[in-house]
């Protein structure tokens, strides 16, 4: 089972002794902080767990899969994340099912 | 935007909430992530994004200062897919780009006059 936002507000909830409807409030507008952060063209840095950045690609050759026809990616902006070292460390030392399981 | 600049601004926006409260709240939330993805669990935040673990296999690497090979063991690392709100305002967004981005200025050009086309 994933975690979702409705497992993050039950958590807040919890620890924080804010009410249900609030908590959810609360977890919503965090997610949407950072959305509007990016939107904005700025980067966002989660210190402990990683930073959101901006890229501006430029277009560039494609091909449809299913006929094969040459169409070109056009040109947009994309977020990507980066780890950082914490997180890194901490998921790296993972063992989980070791090879078999696809996560 | 940095981790405390954002519980600034939750906490302009959360007057009912303390600063602290604000903070402790931001810190659990990220703690919690963390954690859920350090114990091989995927987050999914609708309109936001998923995160997930990639599997990378064993490979020889080398010690850049004796050139020596080593063994480096299979890991995961953690991986964000956007979603479909987060893509589409990002890619609308027309927001200047700020100073510090460290994009070249070629690219920025480029992208933007494709964007006008």
């Amino acid at each position: 089972m994933a975690l979702t936002k409705a497992d993050m507000a039950e958590r807040l909830f919890q620890e924080l002794g804010i009410n249900k409807r609030e908590a959810k409030e609360f977890v919503e507008m965090f997610f949407e902080e950072v959305r509007a952060a990016l939107e904005r063209g700025g980067q966002v840095k989660l210190s402990g767990f990683g930073n959101f950045n901006i890229r501006d690609k430029k277009q560039r050759p494609g091909r449809n899969p299913k006929t094969g026809e040459e169409i070109p990616i056009t040109a947009r902006r994309v977020v990507t994340f980066h780890p950082g070292q914490k997180l890194k460390a901490r998921v790296e030392a993972y063992a989980g099912s070791s090879d078999k399981e696809q996560l | 935007m940095t981790k405390s600049e954002l519980i600034d601004l939750l906490a302009q926006r959360q007057k009912h909430l303390t600063y602290k409260d604000v903070e402790f709240a931001v810190k659990t939330m990220i703690e919690h992530m963390a954690k859920t993805l350090a114990s091989g669990e995927r987050i999914e935040i609708r309109g936001f994004g998923s995160f997930s673990l990639h599997y990378r296999p064993p490979r020889l690497g080398r010690n850049p200062k004796t050139g020596e090979s080593v063994p480096l063991a299979g890991k995961y690392v953690p991986h964000f897919k956007p979603g479909k709100e987060l893509r589409e305002r990002v890619n609308n967004s027309t927001a200047e780009l700020t100073q510090d981005d460290e994009q070249e200025q070629e690219s920025i050009v480029t992208s933007e006059s494709a964007v006008s086309n």
